[in-house]
Protein backbone atom coordinates (compact mmCIF):
# COMPACT_ATOMS: atom_id res chain seq x y z
CA UNK A 1 0.00 0.00 0.00
CA UNK A 2 1.87 3.22 -1.08
CA UNK A 3 1.19 5.68 2.25
CA UNK A 4 3.05 8.50 1.01
CA UNK A 5 1.25 11.63 1.77
CA UNK A 6 2.14 15.19 2.91
CA UNK A 7 3.31 16.00 5.90
CA UNK A 8 0.06 18.18 6.88
CA UNK A 9 -2.01 15.32 5.34
CA UNK A 10 -0.36 13.45 8.12
CA UNK A 11 -0.91 15.40 10.90
CA UNK A 12 -4.36 16.52 9.98
CA UNK A 13 -5.46 12.56 9.98
CA UNK A 14 -3.78 11.30 12.54
CA UNK A 15 -2.66 13.92 15.49
CA UNK A 16 -6.25 14.59 16.99
CA UNK A 17 -5.83 17.25 20.26
CA UNK A 18 -5.91 15.72 23.07
CA UNK A 19 -3.47 12.64 22.31
CA UNK A 20 -0.40 11.58 23.23
CA UNK A 21 2.24 12.06 21.41
CA UNK A 22 5.62 10.55 21.22
CA UNK A 23 8.31 12.35 18.51
CA UNK A 24 10.95 10.08 18.80
CA UNK A 25 15.01 10.45 18.61
CA UNK A 26 17.79 10.70 20.78
CA UNK A 27 19.37 13.65 20.03
CA UNK A 28 19.54 13.24 16.33
CA UNK A 29 16.61 12.50 14.01
CA UNK A 30 14.50 15.02 15.84
CA UNK A 31 11.65 15.49 13.85
CA UNK A 32 11.32 19.11 13.91
CA UNK A 33 9.19 19.67 10.77
CA UNK A 34 6.38 17.35 12.32
CA UNK A 35 6.44 19.43 15.52
CA UNK A 36 6.65 22.63 13.16
CA UNK A 37 3.21 21.73 11.26
CA UNK A 38 1.26 20.58 14.58
CA UNK A 39 2.10 23.74 15.78
CA UNK A 40 0.67 25.20 12.43
CA UNK A 41 -2.18 23.22 12.74
CA UNK A 42 -3.17 24.78 16.61
CA UNK A 43 -3.33 21.25 17.66
CA UNK A 44 -4.53 21.53 21.23
CA UNK A 45 -3.81 19.91 24.89
CA UNK A 46 -1.60 16.87 23.82
CA UNK A 47 0.63 15.24 26.29
CA UNK A 48 3.89 15.37 25.34
CA UNK A 49 6.43 12.55 25.90
CA UNK A 50 9.93 12.33 24.94
CA UNK A 51 12.98 10.93 26.85
CA UNK A 52 14.32 14.94 26.42
CA UNK A 53 11.83 17.46 25.42
CA UNK A 54 14.87 19.14 23.45
CA UNK A 55 13.62 22.00 21.27
CA UNK A 56 10.49 20.63 19.67
CA UNK A 57 8.67 20.37 22.85
CA UNK A 58 10.10 23.64 24.03
CA UNK A 59 8.42 25.17 21.08
CA UNK A 60 5.33 23.19 20.91
CA UNK A 61 4.90 24.10 24.42
CA UNK A 62 5.56 28.25 23.78
CA UNK A 63 3.28 27.44 21.36
CA UNK A 64 0.04 26.33 23.83
CA UNK A 65 -0.03 22.59 21.93
CA UNK A 66 0.76 21.46 25.40
CA UNK A 67 -1.09 20.13 28.25
CA UNK A 68 1.31 17.58 29.70
CA UNK A 69 5.08 16.39 29.37
CA UNK A 70 6.46 12.90 30.03
CA UNK A 71 10.43 13.37 30.71
CA UNK A 72 13.66 12.06 31.70
CA UNK A 73 15.84 14.97 31.44
CA UNK A 74 14.60 18.10 30.49
CA UNK A 75 17.77 20.54 29.67
CA UNK A 76 18.59 22.11 26.39
CA UNK A 77 21.54 18.88 25.39
CA UNK A 78 24.38 20.51 25.85
CA UNK A 79 23.59 24.04 26.42
CA UNK A 80 21.89 24.10 29.89
CA UNK A 81 18.05 24.97 30.50
CA UNK A 82 15.24 24.14 28.48
CA UNK A 83 13.38 27.42 29.82
CA UNK A 84 9.82 27.25 28.57
CA UNK A 85 8.68 23.74 29.76
CA UNK A 86 10.60 24.47 32.71
CA UNK A 87 8.92 28.27 33.38
CA UNK A 88 5.86 26.77 32.83
CA UNK A 89 6.34 23.99 35.03
CA UNK A 90 7.85 26.14 38.18
CA UNK A 91 5.11 28.46 37.27
CA UNK A 92 2.08 25.31 37.94
CA UNK A 93 1.42 25.64 34.03
CA UNK A 94 2.14 22.37 32.69
CA UNK A 95 1.29 19.05 33.77
CA UNK A 96 4.56 16.69 33.82
CA UNK A 97 5.62 12.92 34.72
CA UNK A 98 9.02 12.32 35.10
CA UNK A 99 11.16 8.94 35.23
CA UNK A 100 14.90 8.34 34.93
CA UNK A 101 16.18 7.51 31.20
CA UNK A 102 16.13 3.87 31.93
CA UNK A 103 12.89 4.11 33.10
CA UNK A 104 11.47 6.38 30.78
CA UNK A 105 12.51 3.71 27.85
CA UNK A 106 11.69 0.76 30.08
CA UNK A 107 8.15 1.88 29.39
CA UNK A 108 8.61 2.05 25.74
CA UNK A 109 9.71 -1.28 25.64
CA UNK A 110 6.80 -2.71 27.79
CA UNK A 111 4.69 -0.72 25.29
CA UNK A 112 6.02 -1.78 22.26
CA UNK A 113 6.47 -5.59 23.18
CA UNK A 114 2.81 -5.85 24.26
CA UNK A 115 3.91 -6.07 28.24
CA UNK A 116 1.93 -4.47 30.94
CA UNK A 117 5.02 -3.45 32.71
CA UNK A 118 8.81 -3.21 32.57
CA UNK A 119 10.87 -4.36 35.80
CA UNK A 120 14.09 -2.66 36.34
CA UNK A 121 16.59 -3.77 38.88
CA UNK A 122 16.46 -1.12 41.96
CA UNK A 123 18.47 1.95 42.81
CA UNK A 124 18.26 3.13 46.20
CA UNK A 125 17.33 6.56 45.05
CA UNK A 126 13.25 6.60 45.87
CA UNK A 127 12.39 9.89 45.62
CA UNK A 128 11.22 10.00 42.15
CA UNK A 129 9.10 6.84 43.02
CA UNK A 130 7.70 8.75 45.35
CA UNK A 131 7.22 11.90 43.41
CA UNK A 132 5.38 9.87 41.05
CA UNK A 133 3.16 6.74 42.01
CA UNK A 134 3.56 5.20 38.69
CA UNK A 135 6.91 3.88 39.54
CA UNK A 136 6.10 1.02 41.61
CA UNK A 137 7.60 -2.20 43.32
CA UNK A 138 7.02 -5.66 42.92
CA UNK A 139 8.34 -8.74 44.46
CA UNK A 140 10.44 -11.00 42.24
CA UNK A 141 8.64 -13.91 42.75
CA UNK A 142 11.77 -16.16 41.76
CA UNK A 143 14.39 -15.05 44.18
CA UNK A 144 11.93 -13.23 46.65
CA UNK A 145 13.59 -9.27 46.04
CA UNK A 146 11.84 -6.34 45.21
CA UNK A 147 11.90 -4.76 41.99
CA UNK A 148 10.83 -1.60 40.34
CA UNK A 149 8.58 -1.57 37.73
CA UNK A 150 6.81 0.92 35.50
CA UNK A 151 3.66 0.88 33.23
CA UNK A 152 3.75 0.32 29.80
CA UNK A 153 3.66 3.68 27.47
CA UNK A 154 1.07 3.50 24.65
CA UNK A 155 1.09 6.72 22.80
CA UNK A 156 -1.56 7.39 20.53
CA UNK A 157 0.93 8.47 17.98
CA UNK A 158 4.70 8.17 17.40
CA UNK A 159 6.83 10.22 15.39
CA UNK A 160 10.06 9.04 13.51
CA UNK A 161 12.00 10.57 11.44
CA UNK A 162 14.31 8.28 9.22
CA UNK A 163 17.21 8.36 6.72
CA UNK A 164 15.00 6.89 4.19
CA UNK A 165 12.13 4.40 3.29
CA UNK A 166 10.43 2.91 0.87
CA UNK A 167 5.69 4.07 0.05
CA UNK A 168 4.58 1.64 2.20
CA UNK A 169 6.91 2.81 4.84
CA UNK A 170 9.88 -0.07 5.37
CA UNK A 171 12.37 2.20 6.89
CA UNK A 172 16.22 2.57 7.47
CA UNK A 173 17.81 4.10 9.80
CA UNK A 174 21.63 4.04 11.10
CA UNK A 175 23.62 6.08 13.62
CA UNK A 176 22.25 7.26 16.95
CA UNK A 177 19.03 4.62 17.10
CA UNK A 178 17.33 6.00 20.69
CA UNK A 179 13.86 4.59 20.83
CA UNK A 180 12.84 5.06 17.26
CA UNK A 181 11.85 1.15 17.02
CA UNK A 182 10.25 1.45 20.39
CA UNK A 183 7.93 4.23 19.88
CA UNK A 184 6.91 2.76 16.56
CA UNK A 185 6.02 -0.18 17.92
CA UNK A 186 4.25 1.16 21.01
CA UNK A 187 2.57 3.59 19.54
CA UNK A 188 -1.30 2.98 17.83
CA UNK A 189 -0.53 5.15 14.96
CA UNK A 190 2.91 6.43 13.25
CA UNK A 191 4.09 8.86 10.93
CA UNK A 192 7.13 8.88 8.95
CA UNK A 193 8.97 11.41 7.70
CA UNK A 194 12.12 10.45 5.61
CA UNK A 195 14.83 12.45 3.40
CA UNK A 196 14.54 9.90 1.44
CA UNK A 197 11.78 7.55 -0.90
CA UNK A 198 13.36 4.63 -2.41
CA UNK A 199 12.25 1.57 -4.11
CA UNK A 200 11.47 -1.31 -2.11
CA UNK A 201 14.99 -2.81 -3.75
CA UNK A 202 16.97 -0.60 -2.10
CA UNK A 203 15.36 -1.32 1.67
CA UNK A 204 15.55 -5.21 0.88
CA UNK A 205 19.51 -4.92 -0.30
CA UNK A 206 20.05 -4.37 3.34
CA UNK A 207 17.63 -5.84 5.38
CA UNK A 208 19.12 -5.37 8.83
CA UNK A 209 18.75 -1.77 8.88
CA UNK A 210 15.09 -2.00 8.64
CA UNK A 211 14.23 -1.25 12.14
CA UNK A 212 10.68 -0.37 11.30
CA UNK A 213 7.92 -2.71 8.68
CA UNK A 214 5.77 -0.76 6.60
CA UNK A 215 2.91 -2.51 7.99
CA UNK A 216 3.07 -0.61 11.44
CA UNK A 217 3.22 2.71 9.60
CA UNK A 218 0.36 5.08 8.80
CA UNK A 219 1.99 8.09 6.57
CA UNK A 220 4.72 8.06 4.64
CA UNK A 221 5.99 12.00 4.63
CA UNK A 222 8.88 12.93 2.18
CA UNK A 223 10.36 15.64 3.87
CA UNK A 224 14.04 16.33 3.23
CA UNK A 225 15.60 18.20 6.51
CA UNK A 226 13.18 17.70 8.37
CA UNK A 227 15.57 16.85 11.59
CA UNK A 228 16.86 20.24 11.74
CA UNK A 229 18.36 21.99 14.15
CA UNK A 230 18.59 17.83 14.81
CA UNK A 231 20.70 16.18 12.70
CA UNK A 232 20.61 13.43 9.95
CA UNK A 233 23.58 11.21 10.36
CA UNK A 234 25.57 11.20 6.70
CA UNK A 235 22.99 13.77 5.69
CA UNK A 236 23.78 16.69 7.64
CA UNK A 237 25.09 17.59 10.58
CA UNK A 238 23.38 18.99 14.04
CA UNK A 239 22.98 22.92 14.42
CA UNK A 240 24.67 23.03 17.38
CA UNK A 241 24.92 26.97 17.02
CA UNK A 242 21.18 27.33 16.88
CA UNK A 243 21.23 25.17 19.84
CA UNK A 244 23.26 28.00 21.52
CA UNK A 245 20.82 30.69 20.13
CA UNK A 246 17.87 29.07 21.29
CA UNK A 247 18.98 29.40 24.59
CA UNK A 248 18.76 33.54 24.15
CA UNK A 249 15.90 33.20 21.96
CA UNK A 250 14.14 31.29 25.11
CA UNK A 251 14.53 33.73 27.48
CA UNK A 252 12.57 36.50 26.08
CA UNK A 253 8.74 35.67 25.37
CA UNK A 254 9.15 38.37 23.09
CA UNK A 255 11.72 36.72 21.54
CA UNK A 256 9.98 33.45 21.15
CA UNK A 257 7.11 34.83 19.68
CA UNK A 258 9.39 36.38 16.91
CA UNK A 259 10.73 33.26 16.36
CA UNK A 260 7.58 31.13 15.65
CA UNK A 261 5.74 33.92 13.94
CA UNK A 262 9.03 33.68 11.53
CA UNK A 263 10.10 30.26 11.54
CA UNK A 264 6.57 28.27 12.05
CA UNK A 265 3.66 29.97 10.97
CA UNK A 266 5.62 32.32 8.28
CA UNK A 267 6.62 29.28 6.37
CA UNK A 268 4.08 26.95 4.91
CA UNK A 269 6.77 24.06 5.05
CA UNK A 270 9.52 22.46 5.78
CA UNK A 271 11.12 23.28 2.12
CA UNK A 272 10.38 26.82 2.48
CA UNK A 273 12.08 26.56 6.30
CA UNK A 274 15.38 25.17 4.44
CA UNK A 275 14.98 27.87 1.72
CA UNK A 276 14.72 30.13 4.19
CA UNK A 277 17.40 29.18 6.23
CA UNK A 278 19.87 30.18 3.61
CA UNK A 279 23.25 29.45 1.70
CA UNK A 280 25.66 30.11 4.83
CA UNK A 281 23.68 27.68 6.78
CA UNK A 282 23.39 24.84 4.41
CA UNK A 283 26.92 24.91 3.81
CA UNK A 284 28.03 25.00 7.44
CA UNK A 285 25.90 21.63 8.12
CA UNK A 286 27.27 19.91 4.90
CA UNK A 287 28.99 16.87 5.74
CA UNK A 288 31.61 15.10 4.16
CA UNK A 289 31.04 11.33 2.72
CA UNK A 290 32.22 8.15 5.12
CA UNK A 291 30.92 5.02 3.70
CA UNK A 292 30.95 1.99 5.32
CA UNK A 293 32.45 -1.61 4.15
CA UNK A 294 29.38 -3.21 1.49
CA UNK A 295 27.87 -6.21 3.83
CA UNK A 296 27.38 -9.29 1.44
CA UNK A 297 24.02 -10.85 2.49
CA UNK A 298 24.85 -13.65 -0.39
CA UNK A 299 22.97 -14.71 -3.60
CA UNK A 300 20.90 -17.68 -2.11
CA UNK B 1 58.61 26.31 35.96
CA UNK B 2 55.44 24.95 36.58
CA UNK B 3 52.54 25.71 34.20
CA UNK B 4 49.29 27.91 35.10
CA UNK B 5 46.27 26.33 34.18
CA UNK B 6 42.27 27.28 34.94
CA UNK B 7 39.98 25.26 37.24
CA UNK B 8 37.93 23.07 34.77
CA UNK B 9 41.73 22.03 33.56
CA UNK B 10 42.60 20.95 36.89
CA UNK B 11 39.40 18.75 37.31
CA UNK B 12 39.64 17.60 34.06
CA UNK B 13 43.49 16.34 34.44
CA UNK B 14 42.51 15.12 38.29
CA UNK B 15 39.70 13.13 37.04
CA UNK B 16 41.70 11.49 33.97
CA UNK B 17 44.53 10.58 36.18
CA UNK B 18 41.25 8.07 38.25
CA UNK B 19 40.82 6.08 35.21
CA UNK B 20 42.81 2.87 34.53
CA UNK B 21 43.63 1.37 31.35
CA UNK B 22 40.47 -0.84 30.40
CA UNK B 23 38.41 0.96 31.73
CA UNK B 24 34.53 0.85 30.39
CA UNK B 25 33.31 3.90 30.98
CA UNK B 26 29.79 6.11 31.10
CA UNK B 27 30.74 9.06 29.35
CA UNK B 28 28.88 12.56 30.09
CA UNK B 29 29.48 15.32 27.52
CA UNK B 30 31.79 18.70 29.18
CA UNK B 31 34.79 17.58 31.56
CA UNK B 32 34.21 14.16 31.58
CA UNK B 33 34.03 13.31 28.17
CA UNK B 34 38.10 15.43 28.05
CA UNK B 35 39.10 13.42 31.07
CA UNK B 36 38.34 10.25 29.17
CA UNK B 37 39.80 11.25 25.61
CA UNK B 38 42.99 12.69 28.09
CA UNK B 39 43.28 9.50 29.41
CA UNK B 40 42.94 7.69 26.52
CA UNK B 41 45.91 9.61 25.06
CA UNK B 42 47.87 9.92 28.34
CA UNK B 43 48.01 6.40 30.45
CA UNK B 44 44.69 4.66 29.66
CA UNK B 45 44.61 3.96 25.61
CA UNK B 46 42.52 0.67 25.52
CA UNK B 47 39.90 2.54 27.62
CA UNK B 48 36.56 2.07 26.55
CA UNK B 49 34.03 5.35 26.24
CA UNK B 50 30.05 4.78 26.23
CA UNK B 51 27.74 7.29 25.96
CA UNK B 52 23.73 7.05 26.90
CA UNK B 53 22.78 7.46 23.64
CA UNK B 54 23.67 4.26 22.63
CA UNK B 55 27.14 4.48 21.08
CA UNK B 56 30.07 1.67 22.51
CA UNK B 57 33.63 2.50 21.91
CA UNK B 58 33.43 6.13 20.09
CA UNK B 59 36.47 7.88 19.22
CA UNK B 60 34.89 11.77 18.40
CA UNK B 61 37.42 13.22 16.12
CA UNK B 62 35.64 16.69 17.57
CA UNK B 63 34.70 17.91 20.60
CA UNK B 64 30.80 16.86 21.09
CA UNK B 65 28.81 19.68 22.32
CA UNK B 66 25.89 17.22 23.18
CA UNK B 67 25.56 13.44 24.17
CA UNK B 68 24.43 12.29 20.57
CA UNK B 69 26.85 13.94 18.38
CA UNK B 70 27.19 12.72 15.39
CA UNK B 71 30.93 12.81 15.73
CA UNK B 72 30.98 9.98 18.32
CA UNK B 73 28.72 7.73 15.98
CA UNK B 74 31.36 7.85 12.80
CA UNK B 75 34.01 4.97 13.48
CA UNK B 76 32.38 3.81 16.99
CA UNK B 77 32.70 -0.23 17.76
CA UNK B 78 29.19 -0.17 17.87
CA UNK B 79 25.87 1.13 18.28
CA UNK B 80 22.41 0.22 20.08
CA UNK B 81 19.50 1.46 20.92
CA UNK B 82 18.79 3.25 24.47
CA UNK B 83 17.12 0.47 25.93
CA UNK B 84 20.01 -1.88 24.82
CA UNK B 85 22.57 0.75 26.36
CA UNK B 86 21.08 0.65 29.62
CA UNK B 87 19.70 -2.72 29.72
CA UNK B 88 22.71 -4.55 28.13
CA UNK B 89 25.22 -2.54 29.39
CA UNK B 90 24.57 -0.38 32.61
CA UNK B 91 22.27 -3.21 33.93
CA UNK B 92 24.03 -6.31 33.22
CA UNK B 93 26.93 -5.30 34.52
CA UNK B 94 29.33 -4.68 31.73
CA UNK B 95 30.37 -0.94 32.97
CA UNK B 96 33.14 0.20 34.84
CA UNK B 97 32.97 4.22 35.51
CA UNK B 98 30.34 6.46 35.99
CA UNK B 99 30.51 10.09 35.66
CA UNK B 100 28.33 12.20 37.82
CA UNK B 101 27.02 15.86 37.96
CA UNK B 102 24.37 17.95 40.27
CA UNK B 103 23.48 21.34 41.24
CA UNK B 104 23.87 19.59 45.17
CA UNK B 105 25.96 16.87 46.42
CA UNK B 106 25.85 15.91 50.33
CA UNK B 107 27.58 14.82 53.29
CA UNK B 108 27.81 10.92 51.87
CA UNK B 109 27.29 11.58 47.74
CA UNK B 110 23.88 11.63 47.52
CA UNK B 111 23.57 13.87 44.56
CA UNK B 112 20.40 16.46 43.39
CA UNK B 113 19.72 17.19 39.81
CA UNK B 114 16.17 17.29 40.02
CA UNK B 115 14.51 20.28 41.91
CA UNK B 116 15.69 22.77 44.73
CA UNK B 117 12.55 23.30 46.87
CA UNK B 118 9.59 21.22 46.83
CA UNK B 119 9.04 18.90 44.03
CA UNK B 120 5.47 19.76 43.34
CA UNK B 121 6.48 23.49 44.10
CA UNK B 122 9.70 23.73 43.02
CA UNK B 123 12.10 27.18 43.17
CA UNK B 124 13.75 26.02 40.66
CA UNK B 125 13.42 22.89 37.96
CA UNK B 126 16.92 21.28 37.05
CA UNK B 127 16.88 18.70 33.98
CA UNK B 128 16.71 15.74 36.01
CA UNK B 129 17.56 12.10 36.50
CA UNK B 130 18.77 11.22 32.20
CA UNK B 131 20.99 8.41 32.67
CA UNK B 132 22.22 9.01 36.62
CA UNK B 133 19.77 7.23 38.54
CA UNK B 134 20.93 4.23 37.23
CA UNK B 135 24.55 5.33 36.67
CA UNK B 136 25.50 5.78 40.54
CA UNK B 137 23.63 2.77 41.17
CA UNK B 138 25.25 0.14 39.05
CA UNK B 139 28.56 1.53 37.44
CA UNK B 140 31.30 -0.03 39.46
CA UNK B 141 32.35 2.93 40.88
CA UNK B 142 31.46 6.51 40.27
CA UNK B 143 33.02 9.74 40.36
CA UNK B 144 31.75 13.53 40.85
CA UNK B 145 33.26 16.63 38.84
CA UNK B 146 32.15 19.94 40.77
CA UNK B 147 33.57 23.52 41.40
CA UNK B 148 33.70 23.59 45.49
CA UNK B 149 31.43 25.75 46.67
CA UNK B 150 28.94 25.87 49.67
CA UNK B 151 25.72 26.15 47.91
CA UNK B 152 26.59 22.65 46.17
CA UNK B 153 27.93 20.87 49.23
CA UNK B 154 24.99 20.98 51.16
CA UNK B 155 24.91 18.94 54.50
CA UNK B 156 21.46 16.70 52.76
CA UNK B 157 20.38 17.66 49.06
CA UNK B 158 17.13 18.69 48.80
CA UNK B 159 16.29 15.75 46.20
CA UNK B 160 18.30 12.38 45.56
CA UNK B 161 18.64 12.03 42.23
CA UNK B 162 21.18 9.47 42.66
CA UNK B 163 22.23 7.28 45.50
CA UNK B 164 26.07 7.82 47.16
CA UNK B 165 26.00 6.26 50.40
CA UNK B 166 22.50 7.05 51.54
CA UNK B 167 22.66 8.29 55.28
CA UNK B 168 25.71 5.98 55.55
CA UNK B 169 27.79 3.47 53.93
CA UNK B 170 26.08 0.86 55.65
CA UNK B 171 22.58 1.88 54.45
CA UNK B 172 23.82 1.86 50.62
CA UNK B 173 25.64 -1.51 51.73
CA UNK B 174 21.77 -3.32 52.49
CA UNK B 175 20.63 -2.45 49.16
CA UNK B 176 22.80 -4.69 47.71
CA UNK B 177 23.49 -2.25 44.84
CA UNK B 178 26.08 -3.92 42.03
CA UNK B 179 28.11 -0.81 42.24
CA UNK B 180 30.28 0.50 45.12
CA UNK B 181 29.45 3.88 44.73
CA UNK B 182 31.00 7.28 44.48
CA UNK B 183 35.16 7.06 44.60
CA UNK B 184 35.91 10.14 44.63
CA UNK B 185 34.64 13.83 44.13
CA UNK B 186 36.98 15.93 42.54
CA UNK B 187 36.74 19.85 42.78
CA UNK B 188 38.90 22.87 41.91
CA UNK B 189 40.42 22.66 45.71
CA UNK B 190 40.73 19.28 46.13
CA UNK B 191 39.33 15.15 46.14
CA UNK B 192 37.14 14.66 48.64
CA UNK B 193 36.84 10.31 49.47
CA UNK B 194 34.38 8.14 51.05
CA UNK B 195 35.68 7.13 54.79
CA UNK B 196 34.86 3.58 56.55
CA UNK B 197 31.27 5.35 57.09
CA UNK B 198 30.86 6.67 53.38
CA UNK B 199 30.84 10.53 54.62
CA UNK B 200 33.10 12.82 51.87
CA UNK B 201 36.10 13.64 53.85
CA UNK B 202 38.91 16.04 52.47
CA UNK B 203 42.20 13.39 51.13
CA UNK B 204 43.70 15.52 48.88
CA UNK B 205 44.67 19.42 48.04
CA UNK B 206 45.71 20.54 44.77
CA UNK B 207 48.76 22.73 44.21
CA UNK B 208 47.97 26.45 46.76
CA UNK B 209 45.16 25.32 47.93
CA UNK B 210 44.14 24.69 52.05
CA UNK B 211 41.94 22.67 54.33
CA UNK B 212 40.70 25.75 55.07
CA UNK B 213 39.80 27.30 51.95
CA UNK B 214 38.01 23.41 51.43
CA UNK B 215 36.32 23.28 55.05
CA UNK B 216 34.98 27.01 54.12
CA UNK B 217 33.11 25.81 50.90
CA UNK B 218 31.39 23.32 52.12
CA UNK B 219 28.04 23.15 53.87
CA UNK B 220 28.74 19.85 56.33
CA UNK B 221 31.67 20.20 58.99
CA UNK B 222 34.45 18.50 56.44
CA UNK B 223 36.68 16.16 58.08
CA UNK B 224 39.87 16.21 57.17
CA UNK B 225 42.11 13.19 56.42
CA UNK B 226 45.12 12.26 58.91
CA UNK B 227 46.84 11.60 55.83
CA UNK B 228 46.09 14.37 53.46
CA UNK B 229 48.24 14.60 50.26
CA UNK B 230 49.12 16.54 47.63
CA UNK B 231 48.07 16.07 44.09
CA UNK B 232 50.25 16.34 41.15
CA UNK B 233 50.27 19.20 39.43
CA UNK B 234 48.90 19.27 35.76
CA UNK B 235 52.07 18.37 33.52
CA UNK B 236 53.03 20.20 30.50
CA UNK B 237 52.10 17.29 28.39
CA UNK B 238 48.69 16.77 29.97
CA UNK B 239 47.80 20.73 29.24
CA UNK B 240 49.36 20.68 25.69
CA UNK B 241 46.92 17.39 24.61
CA UNK B 242 43.63 19.31 26.01
CA UNK B 243 45.03 22.69 24.69
CA UNK B 244 46.32 22.01 21.52
CA UNK B 245 43.85 18.46 20.56
CA UNK B 246 41.04 18.12 22.37
CA UNK B 247 39.57 21.75 22.98
CA UNK B 248 41.23 24.18 21.08
CA UNK B 249 38.64 26.83 21.13
CA UNK B 250 38.47 26.54 24.74
CA UNK B 251 34.62 25.51 24.79
CA UNK B 252 34.79 23.63 28.12
CA UNK B 253 38.46 24.66 29.68
CA UNK B 254 38.54 28.41 29.60
CA UNK B 255 35.79 28.26 32.02
CA UNK B 256 35.58 28.43 35.80
CA UNK B 257 34.58 24.68 36.04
Amino acid sequence: MNKLTSLSEAIAQFVHDGDTVYAAGFTHLIPFAAGHEIIRQGKKNLTLARATPDLIYDQMVAAGCAKKVIFSYMGNPGVGSLRLVRAEIEAGRLEWEEYSHFGMISRLQAGATGLPFMPMNPTAADDLQRANPLIRTVRDPYSGDEVIVVPALKPDVAIVHVQRCDRQGNAHLWGIIGEQKEAAFAAERVILTAEEIVDEDVIRSDPNRTLIPGFIVDAVCHVPYAAHPSYTQGYYDRDNAFYLEWDKISSDAAQVKAYLDEWVYGVKDRAEYWQKLGHAVHERLKVAPRPSEIVNYGQY
Amino acid sequence: MTPTYSPSELLTINAARLLQDGDVVFVGVGLPNLACNLARRTHAPNLVMIYEAGVIGAQPARLPLSIGDPTLVSGALSVCSMYDIFAFYLQRGNVDVGFLGGAQIDRYGNINATVIGDYRQPKVRLPGSGGSQEIAAWANRCYVLTPHQKRRFPEKVDFRTSAGFLGGRSERQAHKLRGVGPQAVVTDIGLLEPDENGELTLTALHPGRTAEEAIANTGWALKVSTSLRATEPPTAAELRILREELDPQGIYLKGSA
